[in-house]
């Protein structure tokens, strides 16, 4: 109930871990942080609690001296927001700066209420005669980075993976995207983030990730003609 | 005032200073205190308005797809028509004029020593405008289509267009209702700043004013300088609905994001200032029931200035994930964990104060000590959401709805009964009863930490906000427990609140008379007759001879001493 790092979804991506240790920093001393703030009060509030012939001490909190009692705690909130920040750019970083060189890249596009899924085909370039549309389904092979790039038709959409600790808004009228690699084979849920409609929360999907032999099954399943091309071919 | 009878209140009513009539005295008046009051009821209307919403929310999400007793099913659309009216109308029509409104103007003139805001019928044609503003919000709920959709952020193209939500004249009278609601505020900030600086009695330094009336100004001066960008905003979406203009609309020179930005920028600095006057309400409640000066008056104030002024860069922290430029993340990111330092500052200022001091449990101050609790909590998950990229995760999940209830809740429903329980002897004369206060506080402190609490489980979980039905997603078939647990327990929280309307009308039908100053407070509006007389201060304005939280002064007899010089009559 109060370790909130075990109500989060398996991590299967590799940049998850960063990201949830961020989370852990930040949980562990914000309830270092609440414990002591909130046990200093407590205390407070019965040691000094009203009794019978007992005055309050006038202290104004204004001379230096005193106001040091706030000013070295808040330099440690200082310090501790430094560090997170710390921590949390590089995390930042690598989920969304530059992705490394993928091999395959794959087009979302959010429109009320589905996902559109596009795949280039073995030729590796969208918009040729290969491309292959899904709805609401993305197949990916494990332990391989993989592009995203993603648009909206209509409105703002958000495409959610919580697995991969993944999320990313995709609106009209601009280019948005990102990258993965799973670490782990399975059937992962997808989810729209950000209000989109009436149906919107039916606006959801499965993320698969195949084990090397059964991408490449998929793949030859969708792509029947371009096999041997594709087998040819290094993408 | 004069068609009541003036029984045994000893108020100076000198002749030709109560306002005559029905109508003059409490419809048309200029009075700051009957504007107040006409704030406090719009904003207790609304009260109940926006929380009886969120029954038939809550109960599609516990048990979706049922039957809502004396409602119906609750439709997907319905739903979002809830969300987003929720979130309207507890921002800023419960929020706004309960805080600014209500107790603002209540306040300021009495705190610094005036006998009214400084522009009176300028006043009068803010609460005009808001009662407008009301009316227009309410009529949106019945035109065809229904009331706006679009989530409180109202993001286009979804609000752009009709057929994205379905709200036609619904969410255009939105926009309406909030141009002309933030109309009233700029009438009543301007109001606000004025009398501040310049109608203050004689006496009354700027650095002797009570922490309430400073965070009075610093909320007005974050509304005036942060609306501007939303007026312009909304009036670009207004006309792109209206009349095809293409402000958000891609492919013309539009763009979303556009609005995002103009909408974060005002809407950031927003919850700061909701989150100040309730500061300003505990910095009065704390000192009188500790019987302690504030802890560090003018640390205090520097501290509000840094919320001030780091409130304005910090909008983008609501669009990490929105398509912005990934390496603005980081700068905001920093920016907006920094507002903790002077936050905390605020709150660890409020703890001190209780440091050797004596303090006493009553409801006042119950509430008090509820919102430091709860916001200390608040401010942490806060951290949460600030940081980049734990953000990617938590952003559009429940655990920011239990963020910003955390925070808001306890600013607007804490700070606000604090400031409410401790006020309202002077505003009606009348005194609460004790017992009654101390049942609701307690019983709203558990069912609220009952129902927001596990709000951020299932948002960790994976739960995304503005879910109108939860049963399509497997990861959350487990949690649903935690939906069903929330609603009950919000139930209970609604349910809670019937000791504090029992309270109310008790003490307005039969309540003791309060005394001029029943909890022996220094300053100022606790000098005159409870309620004040029309004009405030009869013939002559009070002297301020010291500052507002001289509480166990050494060498004094009596363990407060009043801001206002004694009148001079000899006795």
């Amino acid at each position: 109930m109060v370790n909130w790092m075990r109500w989060f979804p398996e991590n299967v991506s590799t940049y998850g871990g960063d990201v949830d240790s961020v989370f852990a920093l930040i949980y562990w001393v914000g309830l270092v942080w609440f414990v002591i703030t909130l046990g200093t009060f407590g205390v407070f509030l019965v040691l000094y609690r009203r009794r019978q012939g007992r005055r309050a001490f006038y202290i104004t909190g204004e001379p230096l001296r005193q106001a040091t009692w706030i000013l070295v705690p808040i330099a440690v909130v200082l310090l501790l927001d430094l560090w997170i920040d710390w921590r949390g750019a590089p995390a930042w970083a690598k989920v969304k700066g530059q992705s490394p060189p993928a091999e395959l890249t794959i087009q979302v596009t959010g429109r009320q209420f589905v996902w559109e899924v596009v795949y280039p085909g073995p030729d590796g370039k969208f918009g040729t005669g290969d491309d292959r549309q899904f709805s609401n389904e993305i197949h990916v092979p494990v332990g391989r980075p993989v592009r995203l790039v993603l648009k909206a038709g209509d409105v703002v959409h958000s495409l959610f993976a919580p697995n991969l600790r993944f999320k990313q808004d995709m609106v009209p009228g601009r280019l948005t995207g990102g990258w993965f690699e799973a670490t782990k084979p399975g059937k992962y849920e997808l989810l729209c983030a950000e209000l989109c409609g009436i149906s919107h929360s039916l606006m959801n999907g499965w993320l698969y990730v195949h084990p090397p032999e059964e991408y490449q099954a998929w793949v030859k399943q969708q792509w029947p003609a371009a096999r041997a091309a594709a087998e040819r071919s290094p993408r | 005032m004069s068609p009541l009878p003036q029984s045994g209140m000893s108020a100076p009513h000198a002749a030709g200073h109560g306002e005559a009539g029905f109508w003059r005295a409490y419809v048309f008046s200029t009075d700051h205190k009957t504007i107040a009051k006409q704030y406090l009821a719009w904003g207790l209307f609304w009260t109940v308005v926006g929380g009886l919403l969120t029954v038939p929310m809550r109960w599609q999400l516990a048990w979706p797809g049922s039957d809502v007793p004396g409602w119906g099913v609750v439709g997907a659309s319905e739903y979002n028509v809830l969300v987003t009216m929720h979130g309207t109308i507890m921002v800023f029509f419960v929020a706004m004029p309960i805080l600014l409104g209500a107790f603002g103007n209540f306040l300021i003139p009495l705190m610094v020593g005036a006998r009214d805001m400084a522009f009176p019928r300028l006043n009068m044609l803010s609460i005009w405008v808001f009662g407008l503003a009301s009316l227009v919000l309410l009529v949106s709920f019945f035109v065809p289509g229904g009331a706006a959709s679009a989530g409180w952020t109202g993001y286009p193209p979804l609000s752009g267009k009709v057929e994205y939500t379905g709200s036609n004249w619904g969410l255009t009278l939105w926009l309406l209702a909030h141009a002309l609601e933030f109309a009233a505020f700029l009438m009543g900030g301007v109001n606000f700043l004025t009398t501040a600086l310049t109608l203050r009695a004689p006496g009354m330094t700027l650095m002797r004013m009570p922490l309430a009336v400073w965070h009075q100004l610093a909320a007005t001066l974050i509304f005036l300088l942060s609306v501007g960008p939303l007026i312009a905003g909304a009036v670009m979406l207004l006309l792109d609905r209206l009349i095809g203009t293409r402000f958000y609309v891609p492919g013309s020179g539009g763009d979303p994001l556009l609005w995002q930005h103009l909408f974060w920028f005002f809407g950031h600095p927003e919850v700061y200032v909701l989150l100040l006057p309730p500061v300003g309400f505990v910095c009065e409640v704390l000192p009188v029931f500790s019987r302690k000066p504030i802890f560090g008056y003018r640390w205090i104030l520097w501290a509000t200035g840094g919320v001030v002024g780091l409130s304005f860069i910090v909008w983008a922290h609501h669009m990490f994930v929105s398509g912005m430029d990934p390496r603005l993340a980081m700068p905001f990111s920093i920016s907006t964990i920094l507002i903790s330092v002077p936050v905390a500052w605020v709150l660890f200022a409020m703890i001190a104060t209780l440091w050797r001091g004596s303090i006493s449990f009553e409801t006042p101050m119950l509430f008090a000590l509820g919102f430091i609790a709860m916001f200390v909590f608040g401010g942490l998950t806060g951290i949460f959401n600030g940081s980049a990229p734990v953000d990617i995760y938590l952003r559009g999940t429940y655990f920011v709805v239990a963020h910003f209830h955390y925070t808001l809740f306890s600013s607007t429903v804490f700070g606000a009964f604090a400031g409410f329980y401790y006020w309202f002897p002077k505003m009606f004369g009348r005194m609460l009863s004790e017992p009654l206060g101390k049942l609701h506080f307690w019983l709203t402190v558990v069912f609220f930490n009952l129902t927001f609490f596990l709000m951020h489980n299932i948002g960790l979980a994976g739960m995304a906000r503005r879910t109108a039905d939860p049963r399509p997603f497997e990861m959350l078939q487990p949690h649903q427990w935690i939906n069903e647990w929330a609603t009950v327990a919000s139930f209970l929280l609604l349910a809670a609140q019937i000791p504090f309307v029992v309270n109310v009308i008790r003490s307005l039908v039969a309540g003791a008379p309060a005394p001029v100053n029943p909890w022996q407070a220094s300053t100022l509006e606790w000098s005159v007759a409870s309620p004040p007389p029309h004009l405030n201060w009869g013939e002559a304005l009070p002297v301020v001879e010291r500052g507002p939280y001289e509480y166990s002064v050494p060498g004094e007899s009596q363990d407060w001493l009043p801001q206002r010089r004694p009148l001079a009559t000899g006795a």
